[in-house]
């Protein structure tokens, strides 16, 4: 007991000494919560559009005030040739053009039918579905407003948005970006711990004294785990305070189930320590292998429903998965033990395997 | 001149030496760009909606068969507790639910007005409100529907604006597409900025610096036979990505230059390996070096447009990507590959570039110190 109690020491050492280091996990999460708290939406607003309007009468006056009161657009009224728009395109000043044809509101009332042409810039898929469906979303509205006093059996949608009424963005990001900052420091952290000391040639020393192993592997997460916690502390702090995210389930259940998954994430780095044999080849592992499969199949930039079975599956085993869908239950929706109960067993049995495996690989002997 | 060679040598020699190195600088990128774009599909489909059905009418089954046949919309239930929809949405086997009140049909012929209720998950607000979207369009349609069989023939004058829209660059609305050259972009920069900075940082930390340091060799020669290497793994790997993944996996040829591609390309590498050498200029170890680096390409990569949209952002995260030198290069490379756009109409992205590129080199040379 005494023996692990110095090593923790040790360790600890280690870890302070470096204040460059320091000040950067601690700042990381930090920064990067506020900034992609507040930067990061799905929302599509404030495209630029433009309306060709080769009509200019009533009608098309009306609608283009229409398109003018919607937060998705940013009109500008210009008449372009077809050339023009696609050049416009390519230099990517506008998303969308909108066309009314001659005579608008002549073949509107006279022939009970005149077309409108969306053109979008389609090489964002995204950005021009969701334009073409707000396009027809005002040009509808616009109609159902001009016909609607007069029809018979309207049918009335009440819409509730369940938590989240504004549906603003930091909802489901915070989660998400929580879940990839945890992972990923975590992750980083203990990934070098151990092939650090391989590489300076210190693991030799540790090796041929009489410390266990498993004490060596443990004095290594605990200085993470302690410092993963205050960094949760931070980013549940800011979250609430700065974000205005409600946590609305038990705080406790949440900093239980966080502390499991901060444990997973210190074992998958012990375990790519373990295996590399330069602190090079672990990094790159932890960084060019994790940042961007981390952030694809957490869930909270791409639906996890809209991917190949194959990469579902995938995303299986990615222990973000399983913690962002925990926060998100537990935080948002204020769900309890009985929700998150299956994710947090995996989390557990997630940790146990990496540990394992890790402690199995861990040599004795060096070549 | 014969001493940047040697070093050009040496550097080369030390790369090709280490082999699990080089197998991962090619490997990772490359599995990678195979896989990641498959899983990036914004399109909202396969709505899970659940039917609370108070009514149990003619004019209600109609609605819910127009529903399930819309196909946006998966039924997971059809009940008549509403409970049963709040315990599915709990549990997310429901994004929607649907509440048709008792009576719909009696009164909406009676009084000429009923309203349904519709709860949404909202924690993904862009799926909410596209989910939400769609579902009013088929209620709406349905109600044009029934309004057209009651008054049969005695048809109102009818007005109707028609929308018609054309998908330029992409018609089929493909999504990977544009996810390839943005993916190929970011793996580019990692490569590039983590193996530069890790490279001169080993030298450090090893020690090997010091007797490079003692050695005639100017300041400049050391800086360019860092950089020099990464430069040219850089471009092979946007090689091998572009000629290989993208147009053997993907099908996607670019439509723009291929020389107007490599040289903003090379352009570009010159900027991000600048940041390589800035942080290794403020970084004693590896770990340190890592750290920076790792912050750096978190903001780098999520600050870019990649995932989600720079005009949505807030004014003053739309100035801090503009001082992003990726935002840039993925800006390009989706404007070049799927428009065919010229240099005329990246005038401004290359100027900011060149701004970069001597920023950033600038910067690190003048932090670089030979003596510690």
């Amino acid at each position: 007991m005494k023996q692990l109690l110095t090593f923790i020491k040790k360790e600890f050492k280690h870890v302070f000494r470096d204040p460059k280091s320091l000040l950067l996990l601690f700042g990381l999460p930090v920064v990067q919560i506020i900034l992609f708290g507040f930067a990061l939406t799905n929302e599509i607003k404030d495209s630029k559009v433009v309306i060709i309007d080769y009509s200019k009468d009533a009608s098309t006056q009306q609608l283009t005030e229409h398109f003018r009161a919607n937060a998705s657009f940013l009109i500008e009224e210009n008449l372009m040739s077809h050339l023009e728009i696609e050049d416009a395109f390519k230099a990517g000043t506008i998303k969308m053009a909108i066309v009314f044809p001659a005579y608008f509101h002549r073949s509107l009332t006279r022939e009970g039918k005149v077309q409108v042409q969306l053109i979008t810039d389609a090489s964002d898929p995204n950005t021009a579905t969701s334009l073409t469906n707000f396009a027809s979303a005002v040009i509808r509205d616009y109609q159902q407003k001009e016909q609607g006093v007069r029809s018979p059996l309207q049918i009335g949608i009440e819409v509730r948005n369940m938590y989240n009424p504004e549906l603003l963005g930091t909802t489901n990001f915070v989660p998400g970006v929580m879940a990839l900052v945890l992972l990923l420091i975590c992750v980083l952290m203990t990934s070098v711990s151990i092939v650090k000391e391989k590489e300076n040639g210190t693991m030799e020393i540790l090796l041929v004294s009489p410390f266990n192993p498993f004490m060596v592997i443990l004095s290594k997460v605990l200085p993470y785990l302690i410092l993963s916690i205050v960094n949760l502390i931070t980013i549940l702090l800011l979250s609430v305070l700065l974000l205005d995210l409600p946590i609305n389930g038990s705080l406790v259940l949440l900093f239980g189930v966080s502390i499991i998954f901060i444990l997973t994430a210190l074992s998958l780095g012990l375990l790519i320590s373990n295996s590399t044999d330069s602190q090079q080849t672990a990094m790159l592992i932890s960084l060019m292998g994790m940042l961007l499969p981390t952030m694809m199949f957490t869930g909270f930039l791409f639906p996890l429903e809209n991917m190949p079975m194959p990469l579902q599956i995938v995303a299986n085993f990615l222990p973000s998965k399983w913690y962002y869908i925990i926060v998100k239950d537990v935080m948002i929706k204020g769900l309890g033990v009985a929700a998150v109960w299956k994710e947090t067993l995996i989390l557990i049995a997630m940790t146990i395997v990496l540990l394992t495996i890790s402690i199995r690989k861990f040599n004795i002997r060096l070549s | 001149m014969k001493t940047l060679i040697f070093l050009l040598q040496k550097e080369f020699k030390q790369i090709f030496r280490n082999k699990t190195l080089l197998r991962m600088i090619i490997a990772l990128p490359v599995i990678q760009l195979v896989i990641l774009p498959l899983a990036a599909d914004y399109e909202i489909k396969n709505i899970n909606i659940s039917v609370i059905d108070h009514d149990r009418s003619g004019y209600s089954r109609q609605l819910v068969n127009k529903i399930g046949s819309s196909g946006y919309f998966v039924m997971v239930n059809y009940s008549h507790d509403f409970r049963d929809g709040m315990a599915q949405i709990e549990s997310d086997a429901a994004d929607v639910v649907l509440e048709i009140p008792q009576n719909f049909e009696r009164d909406l012929i009676r009084e000429n007005k009923q309203e349904v209720f519709l709860a949404i998950n909202a924690i993904n607000g862009t799926k909410a409100s596209v989910g939400g979207g769609y579902l009013s369009r088929v209620i709406s349609d349905f109600n044009q529907e029934i309004r057209q069989d009651w008054s049969n023939g005695a048809r109102s004058k009818n007005e109707q604006i028609e929308v018609t829209s054309i998908n330029r660059f992409n018609p089929q609305l493909n999504y990977q597409f544009f996810m390839v050259p943005g993916i190929l972009a970011i793996l580019v920069t990692m490569i590039g900025a983590y193996m530069c900075a890790l490279n001169i940082v080993k030298e450090k930390e090893v020690g090997t610096i010091e007797q490079i340091n003692v050695t005639p060799i100017r300041k400049h020669h050391f800086i360019l036979g860092k950089l020099i290497p990464f430069w040219v793994i850089g471009i092979f790997v946007f090689s091998l990505g572009l000629f290989i993944v993208a147009r053997g996996v993907y099908g996607i040829i670019p439509l723009g230059s291929v020389v107007l591609l490599y040289a903003y390309l090379s352009l570009y590498l010159v900027a991000i390996l600048g940041v390589g050498l800035l942080v290794s200029t403020y970084s004693q170890t590896q770990q340190q070096a890592m750290s920076l680096a790792f912050f750096l390409m978190m903001i780098f990569i999520l600050m870019s447009g990649l995932f989600t949209p720079i005009e949505s952002m807030p004014p003053w995260a739309r100035l801090i990507a503009q001082f992003n030198p990726v935002t840039h290069f993925i800006q390009v490379m989706r404007m070049i590959v799927m428009k065919g756009s010229a240099l005329k109409d990246i005038i401004f992205q290359t100027l900011a570039m060149v701004a970069f590129a001597i920023f950033f080199n600038v910067w690190a040379l003048l932090n670089y110190k030979k003596t510690s």
